[in-house]
């Protein structure tokens, strides 16, 4: 038996242990927000958050997850409730076909909390590893910046106040 | 003699070394020169020189990352502490603008900089001396007419003496062997052009020799595997890691295009390198292929190749005692790509098999290519693999590596591996997990 904690609700699973994170999300919790791309690591639309860092779902046994905190784009809020940052990809339309975007969010969602106010700079490097096709990254960067603006207007402020 | 006068004569003789000392560790300051016009280089110098460059991967060290070309100002880790690569771009103020051919020519062949102070060896003259006037001309004559870019470098962060750069005159009077690569009149023109390479502009030892304490590479062991930036750099002669070994043909592939079907793509401070090389003179790589696979006995070319790829398609995968967790970690996160049978061709998802990093007896290669993935560079394709460090724990790449160890590679089981695998972890990102 597997136990995976996922958006933290912890899940007991009969299956092989060296199931891919993503075929365990999809084909047994019904969490199909991650999807499938290349299956090798390289496209990052099935990124979830697992103990805080963006990951290949597609590319980590269920073993190696037992006792780490996963979290997937349901966790962060749904059509009824957006969470700020999915809000702010909605504002911005930064989908076009939509099939990277749950991978896109669950990234930015990791840079954000490691980093309240990142700089553009920042947005670009972090959000790398993972492809869009349509090529909405001018949208995506956009979404990101929207949703990170008060904090970044915020540590101006405290900078600001430090240097009177 | 009264003690006054022996005295007088042991400060006279202080003095005298101190001044001779002096005398002897300085050298004259070059005169600045016009900044050269870049239309009075010829052209095809600047061509020629361009082609050297990339076979001496100038711009790997003295460009920051993401940084103008040739501006400098990429810090370089060595064990002594951090040295900002220097500003070699034509700028008057802070690059190479005032330099005449002969500042630039002292500077590769004696390490001293155009002022007269002493540079330090983080940048290889001990290879440069090496270089013909001709192929320093050309070397010249192309990085005169780059674009010249204003970089202030920070200053080295050394300690104290090493911060005394007259020091150096030691280092260089021990060290610095300034005669020229003889030719072999046994071997073939092309085996004497990579000797020139290798030994000189190629400065392939400056990595893969190992050094002794003052930093110097030890002469007697050339080529025998060396480090770079705490990538085990393997050996390149008769000890050289690689299953199946390397013959000309197969290292030309991985010089030139970066990736080869029997050994893979480079990794770490390599990378630049062949991606440097694939700008280079072909006929050079070649040049430098047939010498570097000629360091091999002769009696190991191709014909294990079938036998190695055999062994690994054979191997049993069946997991040992305490081998569970490594062996289900491989066959989730690494048989993907790796196993036999994938959607991929070779040198994407290499057979493990054919890995040189699990056949080291030093586990960093292969710990750092996990935890940080191969990522070819943006002006370059190659295979590519992602990062799993923050995906898998420290302890579960560690089991994962020992499996792959005995089940892929060969050899003793790695000591310690999963402290190992925490210490190049830390290194690279500052923490474990």
């Amino acid at each position: 038996m597997i136990t995976l904690t996922v958006n933290g609700t912890a899940h007991q699973l009969d299956i092989d242990p060296a199931t891919p994170l993503l075929y365990a999300l999809r084909g047994e919790l019904g969490l199909n927000g991650a999807k499938f791309g290349c299956g090798l690591g390289q496209c990052g639309a099935c990124t979830v958050v697992v103990d805080g860092e963006a990951t290949y779902s597609c590319l980590l046994p269920v073993i190696a997850v037992q006792g780490r905190q996963v979290l997937t784009i349901e966790g962060l809020g749904g059509i009824d409730k957006p969470s700020p940052l999915q809000q702010a990809f909605i504002d911005e339309q930064a989908a076009q076909c939509g099939y990277c975007i749950a991978g896109m969010i669950m990234r930015a969602h990791a840079l954000i909390q490691k980093t309240s106010a990142p700089t553009e700079a920042q947005i670009r490097e972090g959000m790398e590893p993972n492809l869009c096709r349509c090529g909405t990254h001018m949208r995506i960067v956009r979404a990101i910046r929207r949703v990170t603006a008060e904090a970044r207007e915020a540590a101006l402020v405290s900078f600001r106040e430090t240097r009177r | 003699m009264r003690p006054r006068r022996v005295l007088y004569l042991l400060v006279f003789l202080l003095v005298a070394a101190i001044g001779g000392f002096v005398w002897w560790s300085q050298f004259p300051l070059i005169d600045r020169i016009e900044v050269p016009d870049p239309a009075s280089f010829e052209r095809n110098l600047v061509d020629a020189g361009a082609k050297l460059a990339a076979i001496g991967n100038c711009r790997s060290c003295h460009t920051d990352r993401n940084g103008p070309e040739f501006a400098g100002g990429r810090a370089i880790a060595t064990p002594y502490g951090k040295i900002y690569s220097t500003n070699i771009s034509p700028a008057p103020g802070t690059g190479l603008g005032h330099w005449s051919e002969a500042a630039f020519a002292r500077a590769m062949r004696q390490g001293i900089a155009r002022n007269g102070a002493h540079l330090y060896p983080a940048f290889p003259y001990d290879h440069f001396t090496r270089l013909t006037d001709n192929d320093l001309r050309a070397l010249y004559a192309f990085l005169m007419t780059r674009p010249p870019v204003e970089n202030f470098v920070p200053a080295n962060e050394l300690p104290f003496p090493l911060n005394q750069r007259w020091g150096l005159a030691f280092w260089n009077a021990l060290f610095l062997d300034r005669r020229p690569v003889m030719p072999d009149p046994s071997q073939s023109p092309e085996w004497n052009r990579g000797a020139y390479l290798v030994a000189g502009l190629g400065h392939c030892g400056d990595c893969h020799t190992p050094r002794n304490l003052l930093g110097a590479e030890e002469r007697s062991r050339a080529l025998s595997g060396g480090e770079a930036e705490g990538w085990p750099a393997p050996s390149l002669g008769p000890d050289s890691p690689a299953p199946v070994p390397w013959n000309a043909e197969h290292l030309f592939a991985y010089l030139r295009h970066g990736s080869d079907t029997e050994h893979g793509a480079p990794a770490g401070p390599m990378q630049s390198v062949t991606d440097a090389m694939s700008h280079a003179d072909e006929v050079d790589v070649r040049a430098i292929a047939t010498y570097v696979a000629n360091l091999q006995p002769a009696t190991t070319t191709n014909d294990k190749a079938p036998q190695r790829q055999a062994t690994a398609a054979s191997q049993s995968a069946a997991p040992g005692p305490g081998e569970e967790l490594g062996a289900t970690i491989v066959a989730g996160a690494c048989a993907g790509c790796h196993a036999p049978g994938q959607p991929m061709v070779a040198p994407h998802g290499l057979n493990l098999a054919l890995s040189s990093a699990l056949h080291q007896s030093d586990p960093r290669d292969a710990i750092l290519i996990v935890l940080g993935g191969l990522h070819p560079s943006a002006e370059h394709s190659g295979p590519m693999m992602p990062a799993f460090s923050g995906t898998l724990t420290d302890a579960q790449v560690a089991a994962a590596l020992q499996y792959l160890r005995r089940h892929s590679g060969q050899g003793p089981a790695w000591a310690d591996l999963e402290d190992r695998v925490r210490d190049v972890h830390h290194a690279m990102t500052g923490s474990g997990s």
